[in-house]
């Protein structure tokens, strides 16, 4: 095979393992902020959180990251809360989300970011699953098993949510909450609980990915920083509170990056991000996939 | 998993601030006082905590031999954070308000830099530590560099490397070069490029990177479909990490592989990456080969290794440590011969002697580098494993060039098992 | 939305701005004097320290605070004006007073493009746009060989620029403009029209358009001047400290900072970032030299979310309460 046609079927193969990664970790942020309309910046520093304790307990216990990364799951879920209580006594209630309560979430960032600088020092960290260095390949194209699992389970993950949420009883409501809050309280379900639980599984979901990420590649605190830009313009891209629309968005974004990265080197990867993000919140703000405001 | 894994912040600060303070611990009268920033948290607090390490180990022989001058010693530092913003303030503090005697240097270029205008203003004698090519922008008079590369790392870099690469029995005839966006990693690959070419090595693939890359597999599969004879890489630790890893992952091969990587000098990597670093041939400053033992080295680093643990610092000290340790013999030598705590003099007594430290005998050229460049270039043999014990003994990292430093012959390929 | 600036109700007292103007002339006048007599350069670096975060709050706040539109990518701002200054040096050769114009100018352009291509939509995007751009313009300076990329850039400064005492000093002193300058006009802005314009725009966003308040037109004047006042704080930085390099201009230091202190302070009148930016500034920077540390930002961090949960009109907000 042409060695540039390899590199390129390998280029989008990696890339959509990496964009089922980026789906994982966008899925958190498409119900707090595409759904409940709580713009939380500080997401991706608590999947880098995520990840740090993914890689402090599964070291200690000696267990494989991407089952820590699940188990840990509900630790966040109740974080989650927290944080989501906090927000809606101070903020939300007083109707000040706009200024303070985004100054609260940057400040949350700020807070979970520096403290993983100073709990584990700046440096990288990841952890290797017993499959780490073995790789499955299927003609010319290379199938890196640390990439694999974690981006099969991360879809998974996605999967099964996007489910609940068109099925079940209670995903309805979290999509219903941000439409009309009002009808949802004439139906006996109280809104405020509803945001809490969905805001709760939102951060769960990052922390999975986080773990999750561990895996693929090195974490270190700043990590949050560059995924910042990538998990709003995902789900922007996406179209806000599409899920589907979302996954599509992530997976595009994965190849977009690493074809990039192949052909022109890595140098310019970063921007790729953001300057899709620029060009469509410019252009078509409601997203490759959403439906007009 | 690194040993640095928790650090006990407590601890760090309040070992900082015992230091810190001026009435220093039991220190006599009149005291010497050599004041610096060093990066003892941020990005570059690993290497800046184990020099310290070594500063300290210097300051108790010194003061055990009684003092400089017949007076004591006592270092007086602040943490720069790793960033370069706080350190004018910093060294203008020590000098024009904690009034220091002598001033050494941050680590690493980007910390140093901003410090020489301060630096140059007060004419204070200034030894750095591992400072790549700082003095070419200011050309200070009184600056003394302790960093192997000498003052043409364009001519002279490249030159060890493709040297060990021409013993190879099939003459190599393709190179590639990637190399981290940073100062001295792109002077290295200017070097490789340039003599590369001149020696008839043609470049089939030339690419630089950001910092903060961290997907290295795109790269290095575009790199092996090239099938270079010759690969160079010029890396810092996260991202020399990386490569590595994606190196393996790919079992990519090549009769020579490295350059100048700047991570497999480090303790934590060597762990971390054991067998990957089999038959790896890269830059280094020291090994413990029979052809270098210097007069105190191995002392040095006895006592090094007994406190690296506790410090939670490299445990190995084969890198910048003994290099800390020199600095601060090139300070104490030139203070003894001129006898009075005296900047021009200190200055011109550096220029003009040679110093006889735990890393060999060093002179200083015109602009402050070393003047004869010890670039060291070294090949991992044997490897099987991550464990360091090894690497405290001759055999593990093998030294290739230079001639009167050699002491084994090159292997080929990489990726071969130990 | 915050309440308006006016509170209680009554009629307020006319901005008499011959009084401010003197004030602050006299203070700056009288923290020249007294940093000579000390006599040694440290207290200019210090000093240097936080009055660039006095203008980079009191720029901050006139977007934030004003009207409401929360900019997060202040850092980018702040190094886009360093960045300027560089490449206008480099290129030209022209130092530092020009540099500080064109500073101001790109960061002021990168202002009025973001706000054009995200005011139209909701408050969120604009924020989220910010954030973004802080990251798309640092990858672009460290691809950019010309200013130094990674590697960073050198200005050699001369060692002394008579009449004052030192380098130290100059860099203070233009400072020192630079902040009476921009807290001036903070000031003159919020008592004009378009502060009050600002004011509407923040309270109720429809509303003012129903009555007419051309909001995109003053949306934009606001990022326009705010990123040309972060691009001033940001313009002089490579000649103070001699040398920059992306993770020092790109710090995120610098964009916590300007939320914090303007919030902490009181945001909404154009007191609030000078005593926010005051006392944090001087917080952190006897914290440098003592504890130092990543604990001294954290520490930051904490301030801004206790401050903003319990405090949200900050310190200005609770003395007006108390009269």
């Amino acid at each position: 095979m042409d060695p540039q046609l390899s590199l390129l079927l390998n280029g989008i193969v990696s890339g959509l393992l990496l964009g089922g990664l980026y789906a994982a970790a966008a899925a958190g942020l498409a119900v707090s902020f595409g759904m409940l309309d709580i713009v939380n910046i500080a997401h991706p520093a608590l999947m880098v959180m995520g990840a740090f304790t993914v890689v402090v307990i599964g070291t200690a216990l000696g267990l494989d990251p991407l089952l820590v990364a699940l188990l840990q799951a509900p630790l966040f879920y109740v974080i989650g809360i927290g944080i989501y209580g906090i927000y809606h006594h101070f903020f939300e209630r007083r109707g000040e989300e706009a200024l303070q309560g985004l100054a609260f979430f940057f400040g949350v960032m700020f807070i979970v970011e520096v403290g993983l600088v100073m709990a584990f020092g700046p440096e990288q960290r990841f952890l290797d699953p017993d499959y780490a260095f073995i790789t499955w390949r299927l003609g010319e194209i290379d199938l890196p098993l640390r990439m694999l699992v974690p981006a099969v389970l991360a879809l998974t993950v996605v999967g099964l949510l996007i489910l609940w949420l068109r099925r079940s009883f209670t995903g309805l409501a979290i999509a219903a909450v941000a439409q009309d809050a009002e009808a949802l309280r004439l139906m006996a379900v109280d809104p405020v609980r509803i945001k809490r639980l969905a805001f709760g599984i939102s951060i769960a979901l990052a922390a999975m990915a986080g773990g999750a990420l561990v895996v693929v590649q090195p974490v270190e605190p700043a990590s949050g920083q560059i995924f910042i830009g990538r998990v709003f313009a995902i789900v922007i891209m996406g179209g806000m509170a599409s899920l589907p629309g979302m996954v599509t968005a992530a997976l595009l974004f994965g190849v977009v990056e690493n074809v990039t990265a192949t052909f022109y080197g890595p140098s310019w990867s970063p921007a790729v991000a953001f300057g899709w993000l620029l060009l469509v919140l410019a252009f078509r703000p409601q997203g490759l996939f959403g439906r007009a405001a | 998993m690194t040993d640095i894994t928790r650090r006990n912040l407590g601890r760090l600060a309040l070992a900082s601030g015992a230091f810190v303070s001026p009435a220093a611990l039991g220190q006599g009268a009149n005291p010497i006082r050599i004041g610096y920033a060093m990066s003892l948290s941020g990005g570059l607090a690993a290497n800046g905590r184990s020099s310290l390490l070594a500063h300290k180990i210097w300051q108790e022989d010194v003061n055990a031999r009684g003092g400089i001058l017949g007076r004591p010693v006592e270092l007086v530092f602040y943490d720069d954070q790793t960033n370069p913003g706080t350190v004018p303030a910093l060294y203008t503090k020590l000098i024009d308000v904690d009034r220091v005697d002598i001033v050494v240097s941050p680590y690493a270029t980007v910390m140093i830099a901003p410090s020489m205008p301060v630096i140059m203003q007060r004419r204070m004698t200034y030894v750095s530590l591992f400072g790549a090519g700082v003095n070419e922008a200011f050309k200070y008079d009184r600056y003394f560099s302790m960093n192997v590369a000498g003052d043409d790392i364009k001519g002279t870099y490249g030159r060890g490397f493709l040297d060990v690469a021409f013993t190879l029995p099939t003459p190599p005839r393709t190179v590639s070069i990637l190399a981290v966006d940073n100062e001295f990693a792109q002077k290295a690959a200017e070097s490789v490029r340039h003599l590369g070419r001149q020696r008839g090595l043609r470049i089939v693939y030339d690419r630089s990177y950001p910092p903060t890359t961290v997907d290295f597999a795109p790269t290095i599969r575009a790199i092996a479909a090239t099938r270079p004879d010759v690969v160079f890489f010029a890396s810092y630790p996260p991202d020399s990490n990386g490569l590595l890893r994606a190196i393996s992952e790919q079992r990519m091969t090549a009769p020579i592989l490295g350059g100048g990587m700047i991570g497999p000098q480090i303790a934590a990597v060597q762990q971390q990456m054991g067998p990957i670093l089999n038959n790896l041939v890269n830059w280094d400053v020291y090994s413990p080969e029979p052809t270098m033992r210097f007069p105190g080295v191995e002392a040095f680093q006895e006592k090094y290794r007994a406190r690296a643990h506790a410090e939670q610092v490299d445990p190995l000290g084969n890198y910048l440590q003994p290099f800390a340790y020199a600095q601060m013999q090139v300070v104490e030598q030139a203070l003894a011969r001129v006898g009075r705590i005296d900047q021009a003099a200190l200055a011109a007594d550096m220029r003009a002697n040679e110093f006889k430290t735990v890393v060999g005998d060093i002179r200083f050229s015109a602009l402050g580098e070393w003047a004869e460049e010890r670039n060291l270039f070294v090949q991992f043999q044997g490897i099987r494993d991550g464990d360091l014990e090894k690497y405290k003994r001759p055999g593990a990292k093998v030294i290739l060039h230079p001639a009167n430093l050699k002491s084994g012959t090159l292997r080929t390929p990489y990726g071969a098992p130990a | 939305m915050s309440a308006t600036l006016l509170g209680t109700g009554t009629i307020p007292a006319p901005p008499r701005h011959a009084v401010f103007w003197l004030g602050a002339i006299g203070l700056g006048v009288a923290l020249v004097v007294a940093l000579r007599m000390i006599g040694n350069d440290y207290g200019y670096f210090a000093g240097y320290f936080v009055l660039q975060y006095v203008v980079l709050a009191s720029a901050w706040n006139i977007l934030g605070g004003y009207a409401g539109y929360v900019n997060f990518g202040a850092a980018g701002f702040m190094a886009a004006g360093a960045y300027a200054a560089i490449a206008l040096r480099k290129a030209t050769g022209l130092d530092l007073m020009p540099g500080i114009l064109a500073g101001a100018v790109v960061a002021g352009l990168l202002g009025l493009g973001t706000g054009y291509l995200t005011l139209r939509l909701r408050g969120v995007f604009f924020s989220i746009a910010t954030l973004c751009l802080a990251v798309v313009l640092q990858t672009l300076v460290v691809n950019w060989d010309y200013v130094g990329g990674s590697r960073g850039a050198y200005i050699v400064n001369p060692m002394e620029i008579p009449p004052f005492v030192s380098w130290g000093e100059y860099m203070f002193v233009v400072m020192l403009v630079l902040a009476i300058g921009t807290v001036g006009v903070a000031r003159a802005l919020e008592h004009s029209r378009i502060g009050a314009g600002l004011a509407a725009i923040r309270d109720n966003e429809r509303a003012a358009e129903a009555v007419g308040v051309p909001t995109l037109r003053l949306k934009l004047s606001a990022t326009t001047l705010c990123g040309a006042l972060m691009g001033l704080a940001g313009a002089p930085l490579p000649y103070y400290s001699g040398y920059l390099n992306p993770d020092a201009a790109f710090s995120l230091s610098y964009a916590v900072n300007a939320i914090a202190m303007p919030l902490i302070g009181g945001a909404g009148t154009w007191a609030g970032p000078v005593i926010g930016a005051v006392l944090l500034g001087t917080l952190q920077q006897a914290a440098t030299v003592t504890i130092s540390s990543a604990l001294n930002l954290w520490i930051v961090g904490w301030m801004l979310v206790v401050f903003v949960a319990l405090f949200p009109r900050g310190i200005m907000g609770w003395f007006r309460r108390r009269r």
